[in-house]
C-alpha cells in the first residue's frame, strides 16, 4: 500500500503564488458581486480591479528575489519580479481607459473585468515559471481570457479579430506544446533549469542537434507568433483593427513583456548552451521584422493599423536585444517595454478618446489619417500630446523610447554587434516618416470634415491617464536612473 | 553667475512656454521682448567671458544617467562663444522682421523652442545632450516649413528632416559605439565630450568613427551630395525659416566637425583632408555654377550658401589655426551675410509674391534704400575687403594654401564665381530700366525692416574693419585645440599636417 504522500505547507512557499492568487481572488470577488447585485456602474469595477492590481503589485515587490515554491514549479528571480511589475503596473494604467463618457458594449459586463484579471494571473505564471507546463498554463489563461475580451466588443471585425487571433494562438500552443514535448523526450524534464543540465551533458552526442534544432524551431515560431514577429506577425494589424484601442494598446505591451520573459528563459538557454544559430535565426527574425513592418507601415491608411505595425517593428527592436543574450540586452529588454508603455498607453488613448459609434470618416476604418487632418486647430493641447507621443515612438530624443532605443543600440554595440546598431538606426529613420506623417496631418494639414470630432469619448479620468503618460513621456530623462539601476540589478541577481 | 549657460538655454524653452498663455496679438512683442533678452543675456555671457582662458568656460555638469554616463554637461570656448551670440542675434532679428501674419503666436513659440534647441547644441558637452538638442532642433524647423512655408512646404519640410533624421542615427551609433570603447578602456560609462577627448584611438577605429560622424554632420552642413534637400527646404521656407535654417541650423554641422571630429580623430582627419578638399571644392565651384543658373532670387541665396559652406569645410580640414579660425569667423559672417541676404529677398517678396529675377528691373532707382543694403550685404557674401566676408574667406584660403596650393586657388574661385552670380543678380533686379509697372509704386523699406537691418550692415562693416575682438579668443581656443590634436595624433603624417602655430598676430 502507498504511503500517503505529506507535504509540509512551509515548503510549498505559497508566497510565491500570492500574486496570482490575489489577481483570481479579485476576478472572483467581481463575479460574486455582480451575483448578488445586478447593474452596477462600469466605474465600480474599473476601480475594484485597479485596487486588487494594486495589491498585487504590491505583494509582488514583497517577493524576495531568487526563491523556488510550489514544488518548485515558482521561480521568483529578479526577471520574474520585474516583468510581473511591469505587467501589473502596465494593466493598472490600461483598464481606467474604460471609464469613457461613451458607454461601451463589453465594459457593462463585470465578467470583462473578471477575464481581465484572470488574463493577468496567466501572464504572471508566464513569468513566473521556469516550468515548462505551468508557462502553457499560463500562456492559455491569459490567451483565452484576452480572446473573449476582444471578442467583447460588439462589432463584428472584432469578432473577426477575436477569430483570427484564436486561431493563429491555437496554433502557436500546438507549436509550444509540440517544442515542449520535444525538450522532454530529450531531457526528461521539464524543468528548464534540469533541461539544461541535461542538455549540456548530451550535447555531444550525435544526432542530437537535429533534435535540438527541432524543438528550439517549435518553440522559436511558437513566441513568433506571440510576439507578432515575422513571418507570423500578419494577424497582429488585424486584430489590433478589430479590438478596440484600450486592447489593442494593450496588447502592443503586457502580453509582450510576459513572452519575452520565458524567451529570455527558453532561448537564453539555447544560446548559453552554445546553440549559436538560435542566435543567428532571431537575429535574422529581429531584422526582418523591423525592416518588413516599418515599410508595411509606411502605407498604412489607418492611425491603428500604422500603430499595429510600428508595435511590431519595435518588438523586432528588442527581439534583437534578446539574441545578444548579455545582461545589458536582457536589460534593455524591459526598460524598452518600460518606457515604449506609457508612449503607446498615451498614443491609443488618444485614439481611443476619438472614438465614435459609427465610422465617420471611412466605411473601413475607425482612424483613418483624415480624422486627425488640422487637429493643431480643433484641438491644440490634443494635437501637440500626441505629437510627442509620436515623437517620442520615432525616437527623437528626449522623450522615452529615445532611451530605451539608445540602450538597445549600446547593448548592440557592447556585444560586437554594430552592424545591428546601424540597422537599428537606419530602421529609426524609416519609422519616422509614418510617425511624421500623422504630425504632418495634424500640424499640416486643413481639417477635411466639421469638427466636433475628435473630444468625443472624453472624460475626466482618461485625461487623468492621457496627462500621466504625457508627464511619463516627457520626463523620462529623469527617472531613466533609477529605472536602469533597479533592471539592471535584478536581472543580473538572477544570472541572466 | 556661473549657470549663465542654463539660462540660456532654458530661459527662450521656458518663455516658449508660457508664451502659450499670452494673447495672440502681443505674441509678436512678447517674442522680440523675450529674444532681446536672450540677445543680452549672450553679450553678457561674451563680457564674463575670460577671451585669454582656451578651454571651457561656464561649466556646469550635473550627472543625469550615471549608471549609463549621461549628464547635463555645459560649457562654452572661445569657438562655440560667438556662435551662440550669432544665434541669439539672428533669432532676435529674425522675429523683429518677421512678415508672417497667421498664426504669429504659434510661430514666436516654435521659434522660442527652436532657439533653445540651437543653443542647447553650441553649449552641451556631453553627446547625448549634444544629440537630444540636435535632434529636438529639427522638430520645430518642420513646423515653420510645413505650416508657413510654400506650396511644396509638407514634401519640403519631411525631406529636411528625413534627410537629417537618418544622418544624426547612425551618428548616434558612432557615438553609442566611442562610448563603448571608452567603457572598454576605463570600466565607466561616460558620454562627456572631454573624457572621450582624452581617448587615443586606433588609426582604422577612428576612421570608422569618422565616417559615422561624418554622415550626420555632412548632410547638416549640407555636403555635395547631400546638399538637395538644401534647395527644397529653403525654397520652400518662409523668410524666418530660411534666415535662421541658413544662419544657425546649417552651422551645427560644421561647428560638429569642429568640435567632434577634429580632436577626436586626429589621424582620420588628416586622412580626410584630401576627400574632403575635393568635395569641398566640388560644393564650392558646382553650386556657385547652379546659383549663376538660377531664374529665382532665393534659390541663389540658397546654393550660394552651399558655396559658402564649402569653404568652411575647406578652412575646418586645413588643420592649422588660421584655417580653423578663419571658418569659425567665416560661420559667423556667412550666418549674419546670408541671413541677412534671405531677409532682403523676404522683403521684396512680401510687397511682390514673387522672388522671380525676371519681374524685377531697376529696383535701385524705385527703393533706394533697399538697393543700398543688398548691396552691401552682396559684397559681403562675395568677400570684398572691408566687410566680414573678406576675413574668414581670407583666413581660410590662406590657411588651406599650406595645405594645397592647387587647391586652394580653385577654391579661390569661389570669390570670383560668387562675384559673378552675386552681381548679376543684381544686376538683373536692381539696374537698368523699370520694366514692370507693378514695380513702379513698391515702397522702400520701413521702420521695421530698417530696424532689423541696419545693425546687420554695422556689424558687417564693424567686423570688416576690425575683426580682432571676435578673432582673439576664437584663435586662442583654436590654437588650443591644435596643439591638443598634434599631441594626440599618433600616426606621423598627422603629427607633421598638424600646424601648432606660433604665432598669427600678425595676420590681424
Amino acid at each position: 500500500m502507498l504511503e500517503p504522500i505529506k507535504v509540509s505547507l512551509e515548503s510549498l512557499n505559497l508566497i510565491t503564488l500570492a500574486p496570482m492568487l490575489i489577481a483570481i481572488a479579485g476576478g472572483l470577488i467581481i463575479l460574486c458581486i455582480d451575483l448578488i447585485k445586478e447593474n452596477l456602474d462600469k466605474s465600480l469595477y474599473v476601480m475594484l480591479t485597479v485596487l486588487v492590481l494594486f495589491t498585487d503589485f504590491i505583494s509582488v515587490m514583497g517577493l524576495n528575489v531568487n526563491e523556488r515554491g510550489f514544488f518548485d514549479v515558482m521561480l521568483i528571480d529578479g526577471v520574474s519580479i520585474i516583468s510581473q511589475l511591469l505587467i501589473v503596473a502596465g494593466s493598472m494604467l490600461f483598464i481606467p481607459l474604460g471609464l469613457t463618457s461613451r458607454r461601451f458594449h463589453e465594459y457593462e459586463y463585470p465578467e470583462f473585468f473578471a477575464l481581465f484579471l484572470f488574463m493577468i494571473a496567466g501572464f504572471q505564471f508566464m513569468a513566473a515559471s521556469d516550468n515548462l507546463i505551468l508557462i502553457f498554463v499560463g500562456i492559455e489563461t491569459a490567451s483565452l481570457a484576452l480572446y473573449t475580451l476582444i471578442a467583447l466588443h460588439n462589432r463584428s471585425d472584432s469578432y473577426e479579430a477575436a477569430v483570427k487571433y484564436f486561431t493563429m494562438g491555437a496554433l502557436a500552443a500546438a507549436f509550444y506544446a509540440m517544442g515542449s514535448a520535444v525538450i522532454y523526450a530529450l531531457t526528461g524534464s521539464v524543468e528548464l533549469y534540469q533541461v539544461a543540465e541535461v542538455l549540456s551533458s548530451r550535447l555531444d552526442e550525435a544526432g542530437l542537434m537535429i533534435a535540438v534544432f527541432g524543438s528550439s524551431v517549435l518553440l522559436l515560431s511558437a513566441f513568433a507568433f506571440k510576439l507578432s514577429l515575422f513571418p507570423f506577425h500578419t494577424w497582429a494589424p488585424d486584430v489590433y483593427q478589430g479590438a478596440t484601442a484600450p486592447l489593442a494598446g494593450y496588447m502592443s505591451v503586457v502580453p509582450k513583456i510576459a513572452a519575452f520573459v520565458v524567451s529570455i528563459r527558453l532561448f537564453g538557454m539555447y544560446i548559453e548552451l552554445g546553440v549559436e544559430w538560435v542566435r543567428i535565426i532571431i537575429l535574422v527574425i529581429a531584422v526582418l521584422t523591423m525592416t518588413l513592418a516599418n515599410i508595411m507601415a509606411l502605407v498604412q491608411e489607418d492611425v491603428k493599423r500604422m500603430l499595429a505595425y510600428s508595435s511590431i517593428s519595435h518588438a523586432g527592436f528588442v527581439v534583437a536585444a534578446l539574441a545578444l543574450d548579455t545582461t545589458d540586452g536582457n536589460t534593455s529588454i524591459f526598460l524598452y517595454y518600460a518606457l515604449f508603455m506609457f508612449t503607446n498607453l498615451g498614443a491609443f488613448a488618444m485614439l481611443w478618446i476619438s472614438r465614435h459609434k459609427q465610422r465617420r470618416f471611412d466605411d473601413r476604418y475607425d482612424n483613418p489619417y483624415e480624422k486627425f487632418a488640422g487637429l493643431i486647430n480643433i484641438m491644440p493641447v490634443g494635437a501637440v500630446i500626441m505629437a510627442l507621443f509620436m515623437l517620442s515612438l520615432a525616437g527623437v530624443p528626449p522623450f522615452s523610447v529615445f532611451w530605451g532605443k539608445i540602450y538597445v543600440m549600446q547593448a548592440a554595440v557592447n556585444a560586437g554587434y554594430v552592424w545591428l546598431a546601424i540597422v537599428m538606426g537606419l530602421n529609426s529613420a524609416i519609422a519616422a516618416y509614418y510617425y511624421l506623417k500623422l504630425v504632418v496631418y495634424m500640424f499640416l494639414k486643413e481639417p477635411v470634415k466639421s469638427v466636433d470630432v475628435v473630444y468625443y469619448n472624453l472624460s475626466k479620468p482618461l485625461m487623468a491617464i492621457i496627462g500621466f503618460a504625457t508627464v511619463a513621456t516627457v520626463t523620462a530623462i529623469f527617472y531613466v536612473q533609477p529605472l536602469i539601476s533597479y533592471l539592471y540589478y535584478m536581472i543580473s541577481a538572477s544570472g541572466y | 553667475m556661473d549657470n549663465i549657460l542654463s539660462v540660456l538655454v532654458f530661459f527662450p524653452a521656458i518663455a516658449g512656454m508660457l508664451g502659450f498663455v499670452v494673447n495672440k496679438d502681443s505674441a509678436r512683442v512678447y517674442g522680440i521682448t523675450v529674444a532681446a533678452i536672450e540677445f543680452f543675456l549672450s553679450l553678457w555671457l561674451w563680457f564674463a567671458f575670460d577671451g585669454h582662458n582656451p578651454g571651457m568656460q561656464f561649466v556646469e555638469m550635473i550627472p543625469m544617467i550615471p549608471d549609463f554616463g549621461v549628464s547635463y554637461y555645459l560649457g562654452v570656448d572661445g569657438i562655440s562663444l560667438f556662435i551662440i551670440l550669432m544665434t541669439t542675434l539672428m533669432t532676435l532679428i529674425g522675429i523683429m522682421s518677421m512678415s508672417v501674419t497667421e498664426n504669429v503666436k504659434n510661430m514666436v513659440i516654435t521659434l522660442l523652442f527652436l532657439e533653445m534647441t540651437m543653443v542647447g547644441v553650441f553649449v552641451s558637452l556631453d553627446a547625448i545632450i549634444f544629440y537630444l538638442f540636435w535632434e529636438l532642433s529639427l522638430v520645430p524647423m518642420l513646423y515653420i516649413i510645413g505650416a508657413w512655408g510654400g506650396t511644396l512646404r509638407v514634401y519640403a519640410a519631411i525631406k529636411f528632416f528625413l534627410y537629417t533624421f537618418m544622418g544624426s542615427l547612425i551618428m548616434l551609433v558612432g557615438m553609442l559605439f566611442v562610448a563603448y570603447i571608452y567603457h572598454d578602456l576605463t570600466g565607466v560609462w561616460s558620454f562627456a565630450l572631454t573624457d572621450w577627448y582624452a581617448l587615443v584611438l586606433p588609426v582604422n577605429y577612428q576612421l570608422w568613427l569618422f565616417a559615422a560622424f561624418f554622415i550626420g554632420f555632412a548632410i547638416k552642413v549640407p555636403m555635395f551630395p547631400f546638399h538637395t534637400w538644401l534647395p527644397y527646404a529653403h525654397g520652400q521656407a518662409p523668410t524666418i525659416g530660411s534666415v535662421i535654417l541658413a544662419a544657425v541650423l546649417l552651422k551645427m554641422g560644421t561647428y560638429g566637425f569642429v568640435r567632434f571630429s577634429l580632436p577626436m580623430f586626429p589621424d582620420a582627419s588628416v586622412i580626410a583632408i584630401t576627400p574632403i578638399a575635393m568635395i569641398s571644392i566640388i560644393m564650392i565651384i558646382y553650386t556657385a555654377m547652379v546659383a549663376y543658373a538660377q531664374k529665382d532670387m532665393k534659390q541663389v541665396v540658397a546654393y550660394s550658401s552651399v558655396s559658402h559652406m564649402g569653404i568652411i569645410m575647406l578652412g575646418i580640414f586645413a588643420m592649422n589655426a588660421e584655417g580653423i579660425g578663419g571658418s569659425v569667423f567665416q560661420m559667423l559672417s556667412h550666418g549674419i551675410v546670408s541671413g541677412a541676404l534671405f531677409m532682403l529677398v523676404g522683403v521684396i517678396y512680401d510687397r511682390r509674391h514673387t522672388k522671380m529675377m525676371d519681374e524685377f528691373g531697376g529696383l535701385a532707382s524705385i527703393m533706394p534704400k533697399y538697393a543700398v543694403i543688398f548691396g552691401i550685404m552682396l559684397m559681403a557674401s562675395v568677400g570684398l575687403p572691408l566687410t566680414i566676408g573678406f576675413v574668414g574667406e581670407f583666413l581660410v584660403l590662406i590657411g588651406f594654401y599650406q595645405v594645397s596650393p592647387i587647391m586652394t586657388i580653385l577654391a579661390g574661385s569661389s570669390i570670383i564665381l560668387g562675384a559673378v552670380y552675386m552681381l548679376s543678380v543684381y544686376k538683373k533686379s536692381f539696374f537698368g530700366p523699370v520694366t514692370k509697372d507693378e514695380n513702379k509704386t513698391l515702397k522702400d523699406l520701413d521702420i521695421k525692416e530698417t530696424v532689423s537691418l541696419v545693425p546687420l550692415v554695422l556689424i558687417v562693416i564693424w567686423l570688416g574693419v576690425y575683426p580682432k575682438p571676435i578673432l582673439e579668443p576664437i584663435d586662442n581656443s583654436v590654437k588650443a585645440m591644435l596643439s591638443f590634436m598634434d599631441e594626440k595624433a599618433i600616426t606621423q603624417e598627422a603629427k607633421d599636417m598638424i600646424q601648432v602655430a606660433k604665432s598669427t598676430k600678425e595676420m590681424k
